[in-house]
């Protein structure tokens, strides 16, 4: 069998064909990331409203394959009503899962887990982490501006 | 040509499955060219032009050699054959040398939305810093550069004209042979990036006229970090450096300096001698294979497998006629990223992506695309394994919910 059905699973192609929180915002409160990957034109933007050291809101928008498009829908429904250290704490568990570096099993990654079998697909691997690494990058400048 | 008695030249192709439809980016290696290299390292491997002790002399002469075989490859001189690190660099030298010396203010720079991006950019960039104006070629409804086309573009103002030979997206030949006599009728020159030419065509320059031509070693066989500038001899001599030190210059004084001669003169520093000779070997293995015979040998495959995909619902061809081994397509509504995946763990080797040509993609109206490219390695079995694994792909796709 291929070891790509074992991927493309129901959360992946659910958020892929029903993306939620999609669409940006022209709201000055977010912080908006944007990253390219040239080589695929993979494009995700990721806009994200921090509030009392929670995040508020999560929006994205962008084009790339069904990867890269789902996982900026994941991102986004998991992160919303967190706490900041926390958000962080899970995009960087998240980015290790996918990276095959040793991670937490326990934090709860809930729909996000589904992306595990990236790994297998070493090519791949860019396509999962664009959006959560706009994400890690809003994380930081949202720290560097709160120090 | 036997392609399957070929394969056995390929170490690569040896105790592994794999079915390569990635030419169109880089060739695989002969083992001839793999030993030849290993041969400069472990028998002379050190610089040329400077030792006077005997491998030096070796390595002088191999390397001396090899521009000479790889100049008659193309019916060019010694003295026109300019080695580079690419047919990216050949490009750039002879935008920024010949082109900003060159162009002015309302002259026009003719290229096409076929290009690959080291053939645009370059000119792109003396568009802008002249004032010059990049005019497209409108391609036909196939997405070719015609002459009818071509003269409706060319001007009096008409400075430059660089056109791919044939396009690594489409597969198409660029009529130059009919193109290029026009151009000097203006008084233009002819740049002509031949990277995807060179693998399968004959190449003649004087017969075809160009004024520059362009290739890479790794598309033919031959290593990476190697490629070929052409110029008329009269050109490169009337044109600068764009790079200076070493091994370029004949005498230097405290506030100028003179250069060698071409082809030295725009080959600074130490240059990829391995490589040069690696690349004189892929030339003979080329030319033993005959061009002609691979260019009829791979048209041949990419006909069985197009007229395979257009039987199939679901998948789309966008250059059914190309005359080149190459097939540019996609599956309806998946993601080429998505697609790939799947051909990657058949052991299918394709690209997808834009393939460094946007611009082409852009007219296409579609993000991305995949491309399989055959060349003389691959046969009607490799045919069948991607033909049958497109078709695999389509269904799991949809099975799915693509
Ligand atoms: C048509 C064409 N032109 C130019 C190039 C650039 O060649 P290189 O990357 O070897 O410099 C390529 C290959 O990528 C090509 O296909």
């Amino acid at each position: 069998m291929h070891q790509l059905e074992n991927l493309y699973r129901q959360i992946i192609m659910d958020h892929y064909k029903n993306p939620r929180h999609k669409g940006l915002t022209d709201d000055k409160n977010y912080f908006t990331h944007h990253i390219k990957n040239p080589s695929c034109g993979d494009d995700i933007t990721i806009q994200t409203r921090i509030e009392n050291q929670t995040i508020k809101d999560v929006r994205h928008d962008g084009s790339g394959c069904s990867i890269c498009c789902s996982s900026a829908s994941v991102l986004a429904s998991l992160m919303i009503g967190k706490d900041i250290d926390h958000a962080e704490k899970l995009t960087l568990n998240y980015l290790s899962m996918i990276m095959n570096r040793p991670f937490d099993e326990d934090l709860d990654l809930d729909d996000a887990m589904a992306y595990q079998g990236v790994k297998q697909f070493p090519a791949r691997i860019k396509c999962a982490t664009i959006a959560w690494k706009a994400f890690e990058n809003t994380i930081k400048e949202w720290s560097e501006s709160h120090e | 040509m036997d392609a399957h008695k070929l394969k056995l030249d390929f170490p690569i192709l040896q105790n592994q499955p794999l079915i390569y439809l990635d030419t169109a980016a880089s060739s695989l290696t002969p083992q001839c060219v793999i030993d030849t290299m290993n041969e400069y390292y472990t028998e002379y491997p050190v610089n040329v032009h400077r030792g006077v002790y005997q491998i030096s002399y070796k390595a002088t002469e191999k390397y001396t050699q090899a521009r000479q075989t790889i100049a008659d490859f193309i019916n060019a001189t010694f003295e026109e054959t300019v080695f580079t690190r690419g047919a990216s660099s050949a490009l750039n030298l002879i935008a920024t040398s010949y082109g900003l010396s060159h162009v002015q203010k309302d002259d026009e720079i003719i290229v096409s939305e076929l290009e690959h991006h080291s053939h645009i950019l370059p000119w792109q960039q003396v568009a802008k810093k002249t004032g010059a104006k990049l005019i497209y070629v409108p391609l036909n409804k196939e997405g070719r550069i015609t002459v009818e086309n071509f003269k409706r573009v060319l001007t009096d103002r008409t400075k430059v004209v660089a056109l791919t030979y044939i396009s690594n997206v489409m597969g198409y030949e660029t009529p130059l042979q009919e193109i290029i006599p026009l151009a000097h009728q203006k008084g233009a020159i002819v740049s002509v990036d031949a990277a995807q030419a060179a693998p399968h065509k004959t190449i003649d320059v004087k017969k075809l006229n160009c004024d520059f031509l362009a290739f890479s070693g790794h598309k033919m066989f031959g290593p990476t970090g190697i490629g070929v500038l052409y110029g008329k001899q009269k050109l490169l001599d009337s044109i600068e450096p764009i790079e200076y030190g070493g091994d370029m210059n004949d005498n230097v004084e405290l506030f100028d300096a003179v250069w060698k001669d071409t082809p030295y003169k725009f080959e600074t520093g130490t240059p990829p001698i391995a490589e040069a000779i690696g690349l004189a070997e892929a030339v003979r293995y080329l030319q033993k294979l005959k061009p002609e015979a691979i260019l009829a040998h791979e048209q041949k495959l990419k006909e069985l497998a197009v007229k395979a995909l257009l039987k199939l619902d679901g998948v789309t061809v966008y250059n059914p006629t190309s005359e080149t081994g190459i097939i540019n397509f996609n599956l309806d509504d998946v993601h080429p990223h998505d697609a790939v995946s799947f051909f990657d763990e058949d052991h299918i080797a394709m690209r997808a992506g834009h393939h460094c040509a946007q611009l082409i993609i852009k007219w296409l109206k579609v993000p991305a695309t995949l491309r399989a490219s055959f060349y003389a390695y691959n046969t009607e079995e490799d045919v069948k394994t991607f033909t049958d694994a497109v078709k695999k792909a389509r269904d799991f796709f949809t099975s799915v919910g693509f």
